[in-house]
């Protein structure tokens, strides 16, 4: 086992094509990846082995708060193999159901992929799902079974299970404990062994994929390339395919997994390269980079991610508007599977809605605001995309998911596809799945398009006049349950007046819900003064106030904060 | 040039009180010592000092409060009268009010009082049950009020006020009723009637917090209060403000003084005045209040006169605002002359004719705005305030708006 510590320089041309290996390591949330890649690293000497290591990868304070990996994090690792020196670029990929996005992404610059299984839980939705990614993109596929070590393992049960939904021999199994360090070392020399070197020649044109970018104040964009041929220097003239602009590289070189920069890097090698892109949009992911001098063909891009929950996001204030739009910019630059579109409403100004791959992606999104830009922001509830039919069509179902078919894995498992209407997943769905049923079921899910539903449009009422900041379009089983909650909401932030207020929600003319606020039939002060009114002019001024930032419905003076109330999501 | 307002009202404190009463929070001391003696010196000190400062020439009614002033000896009410007359002129019509706590010792001086130059009582009853007295912690039974009530009568027909309170503890509709019948017996042609409000602080306030006791729920006492003035305008009473109703035209002329937004000075401790201190130079009238402590304030008038703790100038607007607020709990409200007076530019109907809200105030007969001026309706009153709010805000724009226009005319013809 070779080491290198963080100081030697590295010379890069020692390392062709042949020595080199890109992969991958995938696997179902917790079964152990970003552990194993923990060990890889200690044993690479590409970190010190000590008890701090846990999760190196894991830079986000989120991720390291909530356990997960959310930002595929790239590390390069040298490995001495028979006598002779390799470069392993290992790329960590987050584990959620959210985020395979990242993980396609990760995919495509790679050759192989490390499939690790927990050795209890066995082949679980994303063990499947990542490997049907890998498979597509027809890369070297290494089974790991992992956490061996752990009293109710059964890996031969494993095995099994991935004989038969991978069609992948049972000998190729490699059984591990990432934790304890257990033939870790088998999967190094697995890495070497199966998966392919990169086909990638120096003596081709420079040509390289744009994986991933991180925006950084100081530096600009910084981002992570594959080189599928040639090599590239400091100082280079490059070209990205997709702007067609020109830029110098400033400065390039691996990840160890921090950055460690080096003179030039070589065709199949992975590195980053920062060449003084300023702008978001100058870093596509998915983008070719190739030499001024020398053009040549783009590699296929990417598949925009499709989001799957929307969010409005409105700044507390309107003169927070520009704070809240730049962190917006900054933050979707490093996670471009976010989809941002300007909206306003009535109630809370100018905003966004912007969209999600799932509940977990826009928790975390929202949490880095706040943690890393310190921004204070109004979530609106999250609704899924609709399409407006002007006709009422309907699906008369009993149901509302319709079974599409039916697999059984083993003798404990079986794998069920059903298509759902999307509204009906997005919120707590995963959550209450994973409560329902201990943990066991798994989930993932496919876009399936759009199909007709019983949606309709709820109004909310006061005094009889619609509020048209509060209409919603809901589905009609849950009309009457959130119609109730909203009025009750506006029944606690709209403040008693000198008649009474019915709030009411309705779909159409009917009206579904109803709360009243009563009126004042005393509201003065009938108090022995002595003189002394300051206390009273005080009181009535900071009411005037107040009164500015109402809104006027008809004659119900309405709180900004009430509106608030009622959009914002409950948690 | 405008005429200048030649007087003003005068109000003096007595702070002291031989206990606290559990839901006061008004600066009041109970005293330690006997120094009644620099008291009286230095109110006549302040007295003096005072109107000088504003440089009126005349005083329409003196306002004895506090504390309790009719512990005080009649010869410090004397004294202070004394000062007063020496200063400006004091008609013998002037209303001088004393409040009075209807203990039996406090029966016993109201003819010193009188004799003092004391000529209107006004009574602190609060309640003509004995066991709300005691929850209020008050220090003397209802037939001694009662008493009290009699012997000032006695002196002083038609010059005595009543104060009672609603909204007490373990206080109901029908409860509030009968007392008021039975008052109504009994009292002079003046009746102040007080909602109770927990202030932070109070012993009753920690008391309800604790759960130990209760008020009445909102709408209950909405409901004491709309019988009440029903109740006392069967009885021949004219309710002339929130709180105030009168028979015989008995009004208190101390307090229009305030709604009116007339100038008071203030003197004692924790004594609030409202006037213009010409006699310093100055051109606006200022919100003033004396030092609240009783040593401190004896202390700083022996050093330089008075005890003025705090000034704050009123700006055009603030004035404009208090004369607004005062004046539209009078049931009269504000006639346009007296308007014009504070805001010679611009009219109640500039102001208010224009805001939606308004015109919604009027057409739901809450608010009347005609030729007399700008008043309260019978309902309107008992949600004063949450109309003022409104008013606050056009008077504000109108205010402003008004000043723009006149600085760009000015700018583009400076005559």
């Amino acid at each position: 086992m070779s080491t290198h510590t963080d100081k030697e320089s590295i010379d890069l041309s020692k390392f062709p094509a042949d020595r080199i290996r890109n992969f991958c390591i995938i696997a179902h949330i917790d079964h152990g990846k970003s552990t194993l890649a923990d060990r890889l690293l200690e044993m690479t000497g590409a970190i010190a082995k000590t008890e701090k290591n846990k999760q190196v990868l894991d830079k986000l304070q989120v991720e390291r708060e909530r356990g997960i990996t959310v930002k595929a994090q790239t590390a390069s690792l040298f490995y001495s193999h028979e006598g002779e020196q390799y470069l392993l670029n290992l790329i960590d990929t987050p584990g959620h159901v959210d985020f395979s996005y990242e993980v396609s992404r990760s995919i495509s610059a790679c050759q192989g992929v490390l499939l690790i299984v927990d050795a209890n839980q066995g082949v679980q939705a994303q063990t499947v799902a990542n490997f049907y990614l890998a498979f597509e993109a027809q890369l070297a596929i290494i089974p790991v079974i992992n956490k061996i070590d752990l009293k109710n393992a059964d890996p031969e049960r494993v095995e099994s299970q991935i004989e038969k939904v991978f069609d992948i021999p049972r000998e190729e199994c490699i059984r591990i404990s990432a934790k304890l360090g257990t033939n870790v070392e088998k999967v190094l020399q697995a890495v070497v062994d199966r998966i392919p070197a990169p086909a990638a020649s120096i003596d081709d044109p420079f040509k390289a994929l744009v994986f991933d970018s991180n925006f950084d104040h100081y530096r600009g964009v910084v981002a992570n390339i594959a080189l599928f041929g040639g090599q590239v220097r400091k100082g280079d003239r490059i070209v990205s395919a997709h702007l067609g602009k020109t830029y110098e590289v400033n400065e390039l070189g691996l990840l160890r997994p921090d950055e460690h920069p080096t003179q030039k890097l070589f065709a199949g090698q992975v590195g980053y390269i920062i060449a003084g892109m300023k702008d978001v949009k100058e870093a596509q992911i998915g983008d070719t980079l190739y030499l001024q001098e020398q053009p040549v063909e783009s590699l296929p891009g990417f598949k925009p991610a499709k989001a799957m929950v929307f969010a409005g996001m409105y700044p507390m204030d309107q003169s927070e508007y520009p704070g809240l739009r730049s962190a917006i910019e900054r933050l979707t630059l490093n996670d471009s599977s976010v989809t941002v579109q300007r909206d306003s409403s009535l109630a809370l100004g100018a905003g966004w809605r912007l969209g999600f791959l799932g509940l977990l992606h826009m928790e975390v999104f929202n949490q880095r605001l706040e943690q890393e830009y310190n921004a204070s922001v109004i979530v609106t509830a999250p609704t899924v995309p609709y399409k407006a039919i002007l006709s009422s069509t309907r699906l008369i179902k009993n149901r509302r998911a319709i079974q599409k078919n039916m697999v059984y894995i083993d003798d404990q498992r079986v794998m069920m596809k059903y298509l759902f209407p999307l509204n009906e997943i997005v919120v707590d769905f995963y959550d209450l799945l994973k409560s329902m049923s201990s943990g066991y079921a798994s989930f993932d899910y496919e876009n399936a398009g759009y199909q007709a539903a019983d949606l309709i449009k709820m109004d909310i009422l006061l005094n009889g006049r619609p509020v048209e900041e509060l209409t919603t379009i809901v589905h009609r089983d849950r009309a009457y349950s959130s119609g109730k909650a909203m009025c009750e909401r506006l029944k606690d932030s709209i403040p008693r007046q000198m008649f009474e207020i019915a709030v009411q929600a309705a779909i159409g003319s009917k009206v579904i819900a109803r709360e009243t606020i009563k009126a004042y039939r005393k509201n003065v002060l009938a108090k022995c003064y002595g003189g002394d009114i300051t206390r009273k002019m005080k009181l009535l001024k900071k009411q005037v106030e107040g009164k500015k930032k109402m809104r006027l419905i008809g004659n119900v003076q309405v709180p900004k904060d009430a509106f608030i109330d009622v959009l914002k999501r409950k948690d | 040039m405008r005429r200048r307002q030649l007087d003003l009202t005068s109000n003096h404190k007595w702070p002291y009180c031989l206990r606290r009463c559990s839901y006061c929070n008004f600066n009041k001391y109970i005293s330690r010592e006997n120094n009644d003696v620099m008291m009286t010196e230095c109110l006549r000190r302040e007295t003096d000092a005072l109107l000088q400062l504003s440089q009126v020439s005349c005083v329409t009614s003196v306002f004895f409060g506090g504390g309790t002033p009719s512990l005080a000896h009649p010869l410090t009410i004397a004294a202070v009268l004394e000062t007063v007359a020496g200063r400006v002129s004091l008609s013998d019509e002037a209303e001088v009010t004393l409040e009075v706590n209807p203990t039996p010792e406090g029966k016993s001086r109201l003819e010193e009082f009188c004799v003092a130059g004391v000529n209107r009582f006004s009574i602190g009853v609060q309640s003509l049950q004995d066991e709300d007295l005691k929850i209020l912690g008050r220090d003397h039974s209802s037939h001694q009020a009662l008493q009290t009530i009699e012997e000032a009568r006695r002196l002083r027909p038609g010059r005595v006020s009543v104060d009672v309170m609603f909204g007490r503890p373990e206080q109901s509709v029908e409860s509030w009723e009968s007392e008021l019948s039975e008052l109504l017996k009994v009292c002079d042609d003046h009746v102040s009637l007080y909602q109770l409000t927990l202030e932070r602080g109070t012993q009753l306030f920690r008391r309800v917090q604790g759960g130990e006791a209760s008020v009445p729920a909102e709408d209950v006492t909405a409901e004491m209060y709309q019988r009440a003035r029903t109740t006392l305008h069967q009885h021949g009473f004219l309710q002339y403000e929130v709180s105030n109703f009168a028979r015989h035209n008995a009004v208190s002329h101390h307090n229009m003084s305030y709604w009116r937004g007339r100038q008071y000075i203030g003197v004692g401790p924790g004594a609030h005045g409202r006037f213009v201190p010409l006699g310093e130079g100055g051109v606006d009238r200022e919100a003033r209040t004396q030092t609240l402590e009783p040593d401190v304030w004896i202390r700083e008038v022996q050093q330089r006169g008075h005890g003025t703790r705090r000034r704050i100038r009123l700006g055009h607007l603030e004035l404009l605002e208090e004369v607004l607020v005062m004046g539209m709990r009078m049931t009269e409200g504000i006639n346009h002359k007296h308007w014009q007076m504070f805001s010679p530019q611009l009219g109640l109907r500039e102001v208010f004719g224009t805001s939606a809200e308004v015109r919604e105030f009027l057409q739901s007969g809450r608010l009347v705005l005609d030729d007399r001026g700008l008043r309260c309706s019978w309902d309107g009153l008992a949600v004063l305030d949450s109309m003022l709010p409104a008013l606050l805000v056009e008077l504000e724009r109108e205010t402003s708006r008004k000043l723009q226009s006149d600085e760009q005319r000015e700018r583009s013809d400076p005559r």
